[in-house]
């Protein structure tokens, strides 16, 4: 029965269209744009097969290495996820409980911060960072850490929480296993969604990332299409549209996985 | 002991003996020191450092100009402007999203649509940046799709008043995009928390469509409904690379502020007046999330 909570199927047919419509727009605007033939108003495939010629490599080198630094960044800042914060997270949960709050807290605070701020304060550490390992793009993966802290410490979290870790590790320290045993054989096995999803959102995070790069002078993937966009507009418009397919699909996934958490 | 040292990771369970145990617990803090000394060096250090340069000058001098800098009107202004794309595309964000939400009502939350819909929106409301400027260019540029099409068909120039795409007013259109898919995550939730009993109830009692959304479900999803505007406020106010890439000359809105001190050549010392931008930011951004914080607790209790 319908007692009033719930929306007539017109209006819902029409608020659901209406909004859909209007935010697919951009998205198409950006796929016609990429076989656009200059301002001549006509089309052409030239934008996508040029990319296969076999002059891309070359015209194309400087945007090709960005990406290559921001695929290194996003593994590096997922290296930093899986090597800091994930044990820190199990520690915390297992034998502080009380500073739970703490690490929540702490890892909100990029959200408050943001990286427009933080980077003024980043420059400096940076100018020590350089003398300690060069001035190589991946370092800038040290404060991409940071950035995606809220997001891979709520998957990590949620999936903390829906295992009963405490047992777990207990039935295995019972059987005598090492803690580096129980680590990678009994949790590691247990949290794969939840490492899995922070990992995503994270290399999702960092291909996006432009604030922090822009103002340090690093070259990523995002500086690099405003870049490009200078010389050759449709080849930016090209990566944009593949860099947003790639994040579409990884976010998705996250989606997968937490459906299958909750069927299974 | 090997034992003892493996625990440095991790440790947890029985200690065998008082010193064992003595020596894991000693090993246990020393697990959480790799994050305490990674957030001090990247997070806790540059934050201070941002917040606090506003107050010395280029020679370490303790100084209050660039604070007074805040008060300059281009500052001012900029803080205004902030204020106003922030506004704006909470509320109208707040608004369309909310109303996205209340048409998701009664379908199956695994059913294609919703699913479609909530994937949809954590992409979208990541969507900020240079491939969102680029977008939306692509639509409403000088020679973009929809411009192009309500000028050869209608013979409506949108570009009449000058290029407002990238102006502070072309902002708004463009911060929607990802306002609005943030409100309906954020916001969806709430929604869901409204009981069919609460409904049921207010029939049997002969309250009609009206009084249950105004009597029952308006005061129940009010402090969701400001917190995520809250949320959605400090979301456009923080974000910068979106306005950065269709925005190139000039410091209209604060974040903008903040590159033109950091690389300006022109003027030197002008990065200890992005300190004290930098510290303004955060000030409102503190002001935002405590209410955020403050509204979402009040959400929960419904959500039981």
């Amino acid at each position: 029965m319908n007692v009033g909570t719930e929306p007539g199927k017109v209006t819902r047919v029409v608020i659901l269209s209406v909004v859909g419509i209007i935010f697919a727009l951009p998205i198409l605007a950006m796929v016609e744009f990429t076989f656009r033939d200059g301002l001549s108003g006509g089309h052409t495939l030239d934008h996508w097969t040029g990319l296969f010629s076999e002059d891309a490599a070359r015209t194309y080198r400087g945007l090709f290495q960005a990406i290559g630094n921001s695929f290194v960044l996003a593994a590096v800042t997922v290296g930093i996820v899986i090597v800091i914060l994930l044990p820190t997270m199990i520690l915390v949960h297992l034998q502080f409980p009380r500073l739970r709050r703490v690490l929540e807290f702490i890892c909100i605070i990029p959200i408050t911060v943001p990286a427009i701020v933080l980077v003024v304060g980043l420059a400096p550490v940076y100018s020590v960072v350089v003398k300690l390992f060069g001035s190589g793009t991946w370092t800038l993966a040290f404060a991409y850490g940071i950035t995606v802290l809220p997001y891979a410490y709520r998957a990590i979290q949620s999936n903390l929480d829906a295992v009963d870790v405490r047992t777990l590790s207990e039935a295995a320290r019972t059987l005598s296993a090492g803690w580096l045993r129980v680590l990678w054989l009994v949790l590691l096995p247990n949290l794969r969604r939840g490492v899995l999803a922070a990992a995503f959102i994270s290399v999702a995070v960092v291909l996006g990332e432009f604030t922090i790069a822009s103002i340090l002078n690093r070259r990523n993937l995002q500086t690099a299409l405003l870049q490009v966009t200078q010389s050759d507009p449709w080849v930016a418009m090209i990566f944009a549209l593949l860099a947003l397919l790639l994040a579409f699909v990884l976010l998705l996934s996250i989606g997968r996985l937490g459906r299958d958490r909750r069927t299974s | 002991m090997t034992d003892a040292s493996a625990s440095v990771d991790v440790s947890g369970g029985a200690g065998a003996t008082p010193r064992r145990h003595r020596l894991r617990a000693a090993g246990t803090y020393l697990g959480l020191t790799p994050f305490a000394i990674y957030v001090l060096l990247f997070l806790a250090i540059p934050t201070v450092l941002a917040v606090s340069t506003g107050f010395f000058t280029e020679d370490g001098a303790l100084t209050f100009d660039n604070i007074v800098g805040l008060f300059a009107p281009n500052v001012l202004a900029a803080f205004g402007s902030s204020f106003f794309v922030s506004a704006v595309t909470a509320v109208l964000g707040a608004i369309i999203g909310a109303l996205v939400c209340y048409a998701l009502l009664g379908l199956r939350a695994d059913g294609a649509v919703r699913s479609f819909i909530d994937s949809a929106s954590s992409v979208l409301a990541q969507f900020g940046g240079v491939m969102l400027a680029f977008a939306f260019i692509a639509a409403i540029g000088g020679q973009g799709l929809i411009t192009v099409w309500l000028r050869d068909t209608f013979g409506l120039d949108i570009f009449a008043n000058g290029n407002w795409l990238y102006q502070v007013p072309g902002l708004l259109p463009v911060y929607l995009y990802f306002q609005v898919p943030l409100m309906v995550i954020t916001f969806m939730p709430a929604m869901q928390g409204l009981k069919l009993t609460w409904a049921e109830a207010n029939a049997t009692l002969g309250g009609t469509r009206l009084t249950y959304w105004v009597r029952i479900a308006a005061p129940v999803l009010a402090p969701s409904f400001f917190g995520s505007l809250l949320l959605l406020f400090a979301n456009a106010f923080s974000s910068y690379a979106t306005a950065a890439a269709l925005i190139s000359q000039g410091a209209q809105i604060v974040p903008l502020q903040i590159r033109a001190a950091l690389v300006s050549e022109t003027v030197l010392g002008r990065e200890n007046m992005a300190g004290a931008l930098a510290l303004g930011m955060v000030v409102v951004m503190v002001v935002v999330m405590w209410g955020y914080s403050v509204l979402q607790s009040r959400t929960s209790r419904w959500q039981r």
